[in-house]
């Protein structure tokens, strides 16, 4: 059982000398339920990475809170995991040492650690690159191993902040092919945070739309397309029409975004 | 030639040592040739001559290796208590606050201006000798590792709490290795500085070491070997680093672009 619960949180950043402070997110509220796969869509500056991160402990709300199974948030912990979008393997690590990280500080045993890493190598397609070093990688690749590493902790929530945004289109279509495989696989909590509708719209199951800074909750859209998702889903007209919506939300938030840049 | 452009292996080992070749040839022709006044400076072979006289009759490589006993011995001193104290100040932000205004101070401090000082309190043996290389390089180095385990990238850091890591697996399986290369190459810089000081050292109040050859051989007015024990350090320093780069280069083959 996994369901978290964002209570009332907010974050104003402190404004540095004399500057006025930012408000990056309005106090907001919703929920995730077991198994749910929920896609956070906004402009970019919406304040979408700052919730991801207060989920995760990295960062702390100025107010409200975040329950996972009703028990507060006070730091990071084994129980998030997250991948984020900028390559974050240890570069002194192999493929396998990276995904054994968090199993090692668990001290779990090593055999155990080594089964746990074969199986999540296999499940993200890199067996025979065990003994690589990321530098020997390709984005995609380091991101599929970023996953296996979060996943291999088991933990109860997986949170993905952009994590496809560095890599090309054809290569982001399939890391949205692999993901959704591993979780209806797996069937985890997904808090994943985009700013590409298409890619909302193909993996979760509800759509959560964000204001322009400072950020609020602008509409929930329902994804109610069959699973498990084919890539060919895309050309449907259901797809079309929820992409259409979400556009014409996000649009209008985009534009004043750029406005307050300006 | 166009800007950061490689050249080819064989190229870069051609043209470093094409440099040593028209470096001796214009040492050669300045003082063969007459130009020079040979109580100033010896000429090439004259150096050449006295080196070798130095080694056989006077028994010189019992100071070379008493100079390099010396060098390792107070930097060996100085990475034992500096590298472990830098981690320390760049990992834990209080530590930093705590010795880092004072290190700052200290590192100006010259080290040649204790000598004096040192010989009260240590007499002229070895301590001192050692104390005046620990001395030069404690301070630079304590800072140089707290900057390089300080710029720890953060992302990695918290990658790696979100996997379940605390404060002491942080330090131990991300500062530590992430800022490894960075601590061995301060540490090849430091061994640098390190025979500077050892020839200060031996300069003053010394009886052995290349240092103490060498203000002997001014009393003389032997350039040669003056030359000759200068010449000794940049060999021995030039061998010291190209093994340092190759051991660094072994231990982290994953730090190389």
């Amino acid at each position: 059982m996994a369901r978290l619960t964002i209570d009332q949180v907010s974050r104003r950043f402190p404004g540095a000398r004399g500057h006025a402070p930012t408000q990056a997110l309005e106090p907001m509220s919703f929920t995730v339920a077991d198994n749910d796969f929920l896609a956070i869509l906004g402009p970019s500056g919406c304040g979408k990475s700052t919730l991801l991160r207060i989920v995760a402990g990295l960062d702390t709300p100025s107010s409200g809170r975040v329950l996972l199974d009703e028990v507060p948030v006070a730091g990071p912990g084994p129980d998030r995991g997250m991948v984020f979008q900028s390559y974050t393997l240890f570069p002194w690590l192999t493929v396998s040492d990276n995904i054994r990280f968090g199993l090692r500080e668990r001290r779990v045993p090593v055999a155990e650690q080594a089964r746990v890493a074969r199986e999540y190598i296999g499940r993200v397609g890199l067996t025979g690159f065990e003994h690589h070093l990321p530098k020997m990688l390709s984005g995609g690749m380091q991101q599929r191993t970023a996953l296996a590493r979060a996943l291999a902790n088991d933990p109860k929530i997986l949170l993905l902040d952009e994590p496809f945004g560095a890599l090309d289109t054809q290569t982001r279509a399939l890391m949205q092919e692999l993901l959704l495989s591993v979780w209806e696989a797996e069937r985890k909590t997904v808090l994943f945070v985009t700013h590409d509708i298409d890619e909302a719209v193909f993996m979760a199951n509800r759509v959560l739309v964000m204001t322009a800074r400072p950020g609020r909750i602008k509409a929930v859209v329902e994804v109610a397309l069959p699973r498990p998702r084919h890539y060919t889903v895309k050309t449907t007209p259901e797809f079309a029409a929820l992409k259409a919506r979400l556009t014409d939300e996000i649009r209008a938030e985009s534009i004043r975004a750029v406005e307050m840049e300006t | 030639m166009r800007p950061l452009v490689p050249v080819s292996p064989a190229a870069r080992v051609g043209l470093g040592v094409a440099f040593f070749v028209v470096f001796f040839a214009a040492w050669g022709v300045a003082t063969l040739g007459g130009y020079v006044n040979p109580t100033f400076l010896a000429d090439p072979l004259t150096m050449l001559r006295a080196g070798w006289r130095l080694l056989v009759v006077h028994g010189f490589y019992e100071d070379i290796a008493i100079t390099i006993w010396r060098v390792f011995g107070g930097f060996a001193l100085a990475a034992a208590v500096g590298v472990p104290l830098g981690i320390l100040m760049g990992a834990y932000k209080g530590i930093e606050a705590f010795f880092e205004p004072f290190i700052s101070f200290a590192r100006y401090l010259p080290a040649s201006g204790f000598i004096p000082l040192l010989i009260l309190w240590a007499g002229i043996g070895e301590l001192e000798k050692l104390l005046v290389i620990f001395i030069g390089s404690f301070f630079q180095l304590v800072l140089m590792v707290a900057v390089t385990v300080g710029s720890t990238r953060r992302d990695l850091v918290e990658a790696a709490y979100t996997l379940g890591a605390r404060a002491g697996g942080v330090v131990r399986r991300v500062l530590l290795p992430s800022s490894a290369p960075t601590i061995a190459e301060s540490l090849r810089l430091v061994l640098g500085w390190a025979w500077t000081y050892v020839i200060v050292a031996e300069l003053i109040g010394a009886s052995t070491g290349i240092g103490h050859m060498i203000t002997d051989s001014q009393a003389l007015l032997d350039t040669g070997q003056i030359i000759f024990g200068i010449v000794v350090i940049g060999v021995i320093g030039l061998i010291s680093d190209y093994l340092f780069k190759t051991l660094n280069q072994r231990l982290f083959p994953w730090s190389l672009a």
